[in-house]
């Protein structure tokens, strides 16, 4: 899969190009290409075999690709060894030295690189700073909780001032609440360091929190990548868009085009919407949404997130009639499920005020703008 | 019967019942350690004959033993090929457990057989092998040839122990030493070798152990440096003595001292 996309190949700082890897019987990546610029926040998203852990593991140089070149600041890393790459990665059991201190942890890849004692006891203190994790430089790696222990993996792993910090699956270990605390402090370090983060993930929610870029990877490919906003309200694909949260999906074909207007013939009528973008676009104007190319009589869908469907008319096109099956309850607005006569479901988020009760017919309404046409994949 | 009746008679039955088992456990342990604690105790017999009647205690025959320089020296043989032994054989043994842990290749299983193999091989052949090759080689009998005889014996055991102990966490921790810009030999000295020093130990002082205590080989192989086990037997052959009780019970108490200090060490060691 070639992407297109606006920042010119040069000035990449990170630059991965046409890599494949393959294992025998199986292929783990097939012709990805990712460029990122320096001081991205990256997440790769996707389900487990998606590709994502390797892609990072090939960047980390702890698998060597099948074919392709991967670039960092301009040098050809492609098979150098992980130590000799400006690299390190935050490993998901966080990979802590056990039979050393919380400070011997952040200081052994500083001894490695030669400072002077008093310049790495500065350094670590620095980190343990960063993190948060001040007073506890002493203490023994047992005695820490997850989250502390995420953070000298952290400071660790940041103490060698990497060009790209790889991160797999950090959070994964925490539980809800210390994951949401973690994601705020990722956030502010990658700020304050200025560093490309590379962070994989499979929670979208995660993802839409940390990234600049959001690159959906699904069995080995790059689904879509672009600005959480642009992903998640004009995604690129159906795998996409279904990944990225819940929607409303309507199948149909395609009907007329006029220019980034789509309408799409469905059983609940004609649907206008907008031409989805493609792969690597970083916003949905006109100008980044061109080339695809759409023909009279395809399979597209009309993706819909809950939130744009309202139940009264607001200069929205009326999607037939709807009996709603379910509500659920969500604090600040109460999730409803409807399915109309022809079977077509339908996902919307309406305020606590005024939901819809069961058994109740309504009409649900979405504007033009909210729609989003994708190809139909054939899977 | 009344249910009091039944309450009482359960009552006997449990006791019976625990009392039979802690019997049977007392028998156990009484075969195990009998013969030590009569080892132990005719080293302090007043008499010629370390048998019963036992006749006040004294500490004359220890005095006897530490003042005999061939029993001495046969300690110290005994010392060095052990510690020796127990080093070469532990650091084999743990490089080729890291090598087949960390590495996948074509006819792994059967370099991991052919690792464990003299595990299986008795100690008269492995012995008697080493003599004729030794006699082939116009090399002649000597303490060197005991140390060798003694890591064919005791590799296998500190493969196996090492082989136990590396797990897919250690792996990561290895690939972060690594990617901080750790080399090879950096990363086994300084991460896997203090992650794995509770079982290194062990190996240590199980082989240790095994060789301070081996008689068939050191025998077949030594001639006029001997070991302990040979000097003992050659004592023997004059007929008993209490001296070769004490020096028993002083080689006894020192390798309980050694596993009571290893099992302390490495208990230390993960409680913290």
């Amino acid at each position: 899969m070639t992407v297109s996309h606006s920042s010119p190949s040069s000035t990449a700082h990170l630059a991965v190009e046409a890599v494949s890897k393959h294992y025998p019987g199986q292929t783990a990546l097939e012709t990805v290409s990712l460029h990122v610029e320096r001081g991205r926040y990256v997440v790769l998203l996707g389900p487990s075999g998606s590709g994502k852990t390797t892609l990072l593991s090939l960047i980390g140089g702890f698998t060597l690709p099948s074919s392709g070149i991967i670039r960092i600041g301009g040098q050809d890393v492609t098979d150098l060894p992980p130590a000799k790459r400006p690299t390190t990665t935050v490993f998901q059991d966080y990979a802590l030295f056990p039979h050393m201190t919380v400070a011997a942890n952040i200081e052994f890849g500083l001894k490695l690189r030669g400072l002077k004692a008093d310049a790495r006891k500065t350094r670590v203190a620095e980190m343990l700073e960063l993190v948060g994790l001040g007073q506890h430089g002493e203490r023994s790696i047992q005695a820490l909780s997850g989250g502390q222990r995420q953070r000298v993996a952290l400071a660790r792993a940041l103490a060698v001032e990497p060009e790209i910090l790889l991160l797999d699956e950090p959070l994964g270990a925490l539980d809800l609440a210390l994951r949401r605390q973690m994601q705020d402090e990722l956030h502010r370090i990658q700020r304050q360091m200025n560093r490309t983060f590379v962070h994989v993930t499979h929670d979208q929610e995660e993802a839409m929190a940390l990234a600049d870029l959001i690159v959906v990877m699904s069995h080995g490919r790059i689904e879509d990548m672009g600005p959480p906003r642009r992903v998640y309200m004009r995604p690129a694909t159906r795998f996409a868009a279904t990944f990225m949260g819940e929607s409303t999906q309507i199948e149909g074909h395609i009907h007329a085009q006029d220019g980034q207007v789509i309408t799409l013939e469905t059983d609940i009528g004609l649907l206008r919407g907008m031409a989805a973008p493609m792969s690597g676009a970083l916003t949905d104007n006109p100008a980044d949404t061109q080339g695809r190319i759409w023909r009279t009589g395809d399979k597209a869908v009309a993706i819909i997130r809950p939130e744009n469907i309202r139940t009264v008319a607001q200069n929205g096109q009326a999607m037939g009639q709807a009996l709603v099956c379910e509500t659920v309850f969500q604090g600040n607005y109460v999730r409803v499920f409807a399915r109309s006569e022809t079977g077509q479901s339908f996902v919307l988020h309406s305020p606590a005020r005024q939901v819809p009760a069961s058994g109740e017919i309504i009409t649900p309404y979405a504007l033009m703008e909210d729609i989003t046409i994708v190809p139909a994949q054939e899977n | 019967m009344s249910a009091v009746q039944k309450r009482s008679f359960d009552g006997w039955r449990n006791l019976a019942c625990k009392g039979l088992t802690v019997s049977y456990m007392a028998a156990c342990f009484c075969f195990i350690f009998a013969p030590v604690a009569v080892l132990v105790l005719f080293s302090f017999q007043d008499g010629r004959l370390p048998v019963p009647p036992f006749h006040g205690p004294t500490l004359y025959w220890y005095g006897q033993a530490l003042a005999n320089g061939r029993l001495l020296s046969a300690m110290g043989h005994s010392f060095l090929v052990g510690a020796g032994s127990a080093f070469l054989s532990v650091l084999l043994g743990f490089l080729a457990a890291y090598g087949l842990a960390r590495y996948r290749f074509r006819g792994q299983a059967l370099v991991r057989g052919i690792l464990v193999l003299p595990m299986a091989v008795s100690y008269l052949i492995v012995g008697m092998g080493l003599l004729v090759m030794a006699s082939w080689l116009n090399i002649a009998p000597s303490l060197w040839l005991v140390c060798i005889s003694h890591v064919v014996i005791n590799m296998p055991l500190a493969f196996a122990i090492c082989s136990a102990q590396f797990n897919p966490a250690q792996v990561r921790m290895e690939m972060a030493a690594g990617d901080l810009g750790a080399s090879l030999p950096r990363v086994l000295l300084q991460i896997t070798v203090p992650m794995m020093a509770p079982a290194l130990i062990a190996a240590f002082i199980l082989c240790f152990t095994l060789s301070w205590d081996e008689f068939l080989t050191a025998f077949l192989l030594s001639r006029f440096d001997i070991t302990l086990p040979v000097a003992i037997w050659g004592l023997l052959r004059g007929g008993l003595n209490p001296q070769t009780n004490a020096i028993g019970s002083m080689v006894f108490f020192g390798a309980a001292a050694l596993a009571l200090g290893a099992e302390y060490l490495m208990f230390r060691k993960k409680s913290s």
